[in-house]
């Protein structure tokens, strides 16, 4: 369903990303690991053209994007097929919570607000906060906030979910509850992207393990053997130190 | 008190109150409104980084906040006459007092549009909505809650520099008081008095304010 290939991307002298590849099939979860400034973050940012690679090919769906070169009418409209799950959250802070799932499907999608708010309360009712609607942002602890961005996701039906890091800002207690929320997705045949520094979650949760570093990747494979039977030593050194390596 | 004193301060109020909510307050509404404009467009225009319209922002805000404000009024309304520009007294203070005020708000609303997480603009993009609309739902209604507070100071300054229309003939405030003691010569209870008046619009407008901060303000409170 995604197929990256080759992507390069720099800033200024220092090169984040060379020459990346990677497969998303329809329902994988799909695990990028690795130590900080691995470039992990930075591809699924390109993935999401929320940074522009400098060179390299994305196909979506079947249709093939030269990166770097891809029309704005054409990155809007992949858009609307994904949704991006951010390590800060960024709800909308004017916004409630109800408001932060609808916001895209009344002024994006151009859904008529009734149905879009019932899909809304659904989404919200999911991640488990329907008594949370009316609140703002700033109302809402960390691991809420997080899982308001979730039911904004889910409620647009995208057909991947990329997570940059969702549970890394958050204290150790609340973590549980956004990955116990991310596990139902999985469990529901959700195709997600997840970079994380959770290894318990990507162990037993995700199909296919990434391990980047360096900004190339070292290996990947189906989880359970990446796991247990890592080819590479410095797969097997990461997940050794149990991903403490930042 | 003697009790003329005390006449003329009676008798002159009607006619200093009356050029205050007729003159001082229109004009100050009017241009204003049309400097929030100016200053909005301004703002989004380079914090799009627009090509062109950057640049001519940044001369337009340089000539307005780099020379006085009574230098502007006498150039639009004594000067530009030579070149067959002739304006009303009235007209020409909005176009001064608009395009002045326009000028710093800019700058204000422009800091505050920085001030927005760059995250919010993402997730805008992310939940598939342009920069057009996410700017329009998202970004700008932060960043004037953000600016309220200045944009507030802003206008309380300008009731009272309304005052400096009266040397391009405008009859509003400060041109009655002065009007009333040309004929009575009290200069200190007349000067004083209308003042006063000044500093009455003034604790309304900071009242005005302090409501308008909670009201916009709904999203920022923290659950007590």
């Amino acid at each position: 369903m995604l197929e990256v290939q080759n992507i390069h991307k720099s800033f200024g002298p220092l090169e984040v990303l060379k020459g990346v590849d990677l497969t998303v099939r329809r329902g994988d979860v799909v695990a990028i690991l690795g130590p900080s400034g691995s470039g992990k973050t930075t591809l699924l940012r390109c993935v999401n053209f929320l940074e522009t690679a400098d060179q390299g090919t994305l196909s979506f769906d079947g249709e093939r994007f030269r990166l770097g070169h891809v029309p704005r009418k054409d990155v809007a409209r992949l858009r609307k097929k994904t949704a991006f799950v951010f390590q800060s959250y960024n709800l909308f802070l004017n916004k409630t919570a109800l408001q932060n799932v609808t916001e895209g499907l009344i002024v994006a999608r151009k859904m008529p607000k009734a149905q879009a708010e019932e899909i809304g309360r659904r989404a919200l009712d999911k991640v488990g906060l329907s008594d949370r609607m009316d609140h703002y942002p700033s109302q809402l602890s960390g691991g809420q906030q997080q899982r308001v961005a979730i039911a904004r996701a889910i409620a647009a039906e995208p057909e991947i979910i990329y997570f940059d890091e969702p549970t890394s800002a958050l204290d150790p207690e609340l973590t549980g509850e956004v990955l116990a929320v991310m596990r139902r997705l999985a469990d529901e045949g959700m195709t997600m992207l997840v970079v994380t520094h959770e290894l318990g979650f990507a162990r037993t949760v995700s199909s296919q393990v990434v391990f980047m570093e360096g900004g190339v990747v070292v290996e990947a494979g189906p989880s359970q053997e990446i796991f247990e039977r890592p080819k590479e030593e410095r797969t097997r050194a990461f997940l050794q130190t149990g991903g403490s390596e930042r | 008190m003697d009790e003329r004193l005390l006449h003329i301060i009676v008798d002159s109020f009607p006619k200093i109150l009356a050029p205050g909510l007729l003159v001082t307050i229109p004009l100050t509404a009017i241009a204003f409104a049309l400097a929030m404009v100016i200053a909005v467009a301004a703002a989004l225009a380079q914090f799009g980084r627009v090509p062109v319209v950057t640049q001519l922002c940044r001369f337009y805000i340089w000539i307005f906040r780099g020379t006085p404000l009574l230098v502007q009024l006498f150039v639009v309304f004594y000067g530009l006459p030579r070149v067959g520009v002739t304006l009303d007294p009235f007209p020409a203070a909005v176009i001064v007092f608009s395009l002045n005020e326009g000028a710093y708000c800019a700058e204000t609303v422009r800091a505050a549009l920085e001030a927005v997480p760059a995250g919010q603009l993402e997730a805008g993009y992310c939940a598939g909505m342009s920069y057009l609309q996410t700017m329009r739902r998202i970004i700008l209604p932060q960043a004037m809650r953000t600016a309220f507070p200045s944009l507030s100071n802003s206008l309380i300054a300008m009731v009272k520099d309304t005052s400096l229309a009266s040397n391009i003939t405008v009859v509003e405030m400060f041109r009655a008081a002065e009007q009333i003691n040309a004929t009575v010569y009290e200069p200190l209870v007349l000067y004083i008095e209308v003042g006063l008046v000044y500093l009455l619009f003034s604790t309304v407008l900071t009242w005005l304010q302090g409501i308008g901060e909670r009201k916009l303000g709904a999203y920022q409170r923290q659950e007590g």
